[in-house]
């Protein structure tokens, strides 16, 4: 029997082989996904209103009124959010973004966009998912904890399962290692292999670790053991298919990448090794891309008048901190429960537009609030997984409720 | 867990055969491995004297009660799901190759051990498993993949 299988959005894993069982437009039974995955399909559905005003009831003509009105009122509106909308729904954000003037940022200015960017641009090598679990021999988790954060990249793509060039799996042909300030749920399955640093030491044990696979005598200003430095850089040198997957802890870690960038150039010297960023949201890496095609940049961009200007004033975290911004699109996200308070109380100054498929703090605080389709889950699409290879998926359910496509569309003609 | 030895200290020690073993001692190994329960031995479960130790046998085997044949217990508040268990299970390996042994989904569920199902883990045809039976292996396969401890043995 052939199977249907789902793609959930979950987050930036984006797995392709999850079963549901729905019924009435209610996903009953998730397979295989994880919790995550799980919590993410079973989420519709809720009861609230589909356009609130003022937090009033109201039709969806009224809010898309409301909603063109705010936006065409704005010296500079910001446009924020859309890790999780689909590759289709941020184009359309762009041209919306392009038409007013606004600028445009989503979480990856504060996460992994210089990554993100470096991996756009070619500057890193790097490698797909499959490649992973086909050929990977070494697996580095450097400041991430994917068994929380992507519950199932150890066992869907890189530690546990047998590739086509790794028959005899995890135990007797892959090592896995974890870098880390504490002994995370990944960390633990790490074994022998978790490497535990200080905070901010990252740079210290990146310079180490180059000593090391140079022959010299690592040193580290925390007296790391040189012993447990030179034995890393040993299984690195040997590894034949290599891959670092780095999270936050790491890139909050150093000032710049260049750190970073010299360890690989160096390990690609000694042996193969690639990187992927662990992306947290769905399409974050769709975002930087579909940006950075458009722009040349991968966030952070003010548009005035057809043209692009970029640079740190322009991310969400700076505009908001300097009030430069006179009202806000939010879509799909919730900073006013993420940004340090001090920054997102200035959003309370602001009209804001807020697009989710669940009551936010954001959207609490809002002048209107669309309730919008779950993507992956409600509405189609396609999305850029975190490996930069595209996924495209099909509702599981029916829905009244618009996409977020539709709405920006409808936003697009009031304006 | 207890030891058989512990167990015995606080059987009658009579030796009555009520239970249908030949000793104390060997209803003792008998309660260890989980083929009678402590509501087998007459004398312990009726007699007021043995009343307090009863309970305390009673007390030591509730939590295996939800244990299954294999004496697997999956701590459902503990999994959330990631599969590593699933994946690394010899037998779910070797039942289905292509589909779980590769870490995708299952192409042959009738035969594997261990499934996610709605982001928890659920232990079903146990005869696969590698500790069913009298041939059993102490593999240790889904618990040392575990990062939470959600899955154990007794």
């Amino acid at each position: 029997m052939e199977k249907n299988y789902h793609v959930c959005t979950g987050c930036g894993l984006l797995c392709d082989d999850i079963e549901v069982e729905s019924e009435n437009n209610i996903v009953n039974k998730v397979y295989t996904a994880c919790r995550v995955g799980v919590a993410h399909m079973k989420e519709a559905r809720r009861g609230e209103a589909d356009f609130l005003v003022d937090n009033k009831p109201v039709d969806e003509a009224t809010a898309i009124s409301e909603a063109a009105s705010i936006l065409k009122n704005a010296r500079n509106p910001l446009i924020f959010g859309l890790g999780t909308s689909t590759s289709e729904t941020q184009k359309i954000a762009i041209e919306l973004a392009k038409k007013i003037n606004a600028t445009l940022d989503d979480t990856s200015s504060f996460c992994l966009g210089p990554l993100a960017e470096a991996l756009i641009q070619d500057k890193l090598k790097t490698c797909t998912l499959d490649d992973v679990r086909n050929k990977a021999d070494v697996i580095i988790y450097w400041g991430t904890d994917p068994s929380d954060s992507h519950p199932r990249l150890l066992s869907k793509h890189s530690y546990f399962p047998r590739g086509t060039e790794k028959q005899r799996g995890w135990e007797e042909e892959r090592t896995a290692i974890a870098i880390d300030v504490r002994k995370s749920h990944t960390a633990k399955i790490c074994g022998n292999y978790f490497f535990q640093i200080p905070p901010k030491g990252d740079a210290e044990f990146i310079d180490a670790m180059i000593a090391g696979l140079s022959g010299k005598l690592p040193k580290t200003s925390y007296n790391y053991p040189p012993k447990k430095i030179l034995e890393l850089a040993n299984i690195l040198k040997g590894a034949k298919f290599g891959v670092m997957f780095v999270g936050r802890g790491l890139i909050y870690s150093l000032e710049n990448l260049e750190p970073l960038f010299k360890l690989m150039e160096i390990l690609n010297e000694k042996a193969n090794f690639h990187l992927i960023p662990m992306v947290s949201s769905s399409n974050t890496m769709g975002f930087n891309e579909n940006l950075f095609a458009e722009t040349g940049y991968v966030n952070s961009v003010k548009f005035e008048n057809g043209t692009a200007k970029h640079g740190p004033e322009y991310s969400v975290v700076e505009s908001l901190k300097a009030k430069s911004v006179d009202a806000a699109l939010i879509i799909g996200s919730d900073p006013l429960l993420f940004l340090p308070g001090s920054i997102a109380k200035n959003m309370l100054e602001i009209p804001v537009i807020s697009m989710d498929h669940c009551e936010t703090l954001t959207s609490k605080h809002s002048k209107v609030y669309i309730n919008t389709a779950i993507n992956g889950v409600e509405a189609g699409g396609s999305s850029i997984r975190m490996d930069r290879v595209k996924m495209s998926f099909e509702p599981v359910i029916e829905t009244n409720h618009l996409s977020e496509e539709v709405i920006l569309k409808k936003i697009m003609e009031a304006l | 867990m207890t030891n058989a030895m512990e167990l015995y200290q606080m059987l009658p020690k009579t030796n009555c055969k009520k239970c249908g073993k030949t000793s104390c001692m060997a209803f003792a190994v008998s309660l260890m491995a989980h083929e009678l329960t402590p509501e087998d031995c007459p004398p312990l479960k009726d007699e007021p004297k043995y009343k307090e130790n009863y309970e305390k046998i009673s007390e030591l085997f509730k939590p295996s009660e939800s244990a299954t044949e294999t004496g697997l217990i999956v701590h459902e508040d503990l999994c959330f799901g990631c599969g590593n268990c699933v994946v690394a299970c010899p037998p779910n390996v070797a039942n289905d190759p292509h589909g779980i042994g590769s870490g995708k989904a299952p192409t042959n569920p009738n035969k594997l051990v261990l499934a996610v199902e709605d982001g928890i883990v659920k232990a079903q045809n146990l005869g696969e498993c590698r500790r069913f039976g009298k041939n059993k292996i102490l593999c240790n396969g889904c618990i040392v993949t575990c990062p939470v401890e959600a899955i154990e043995f007794v």
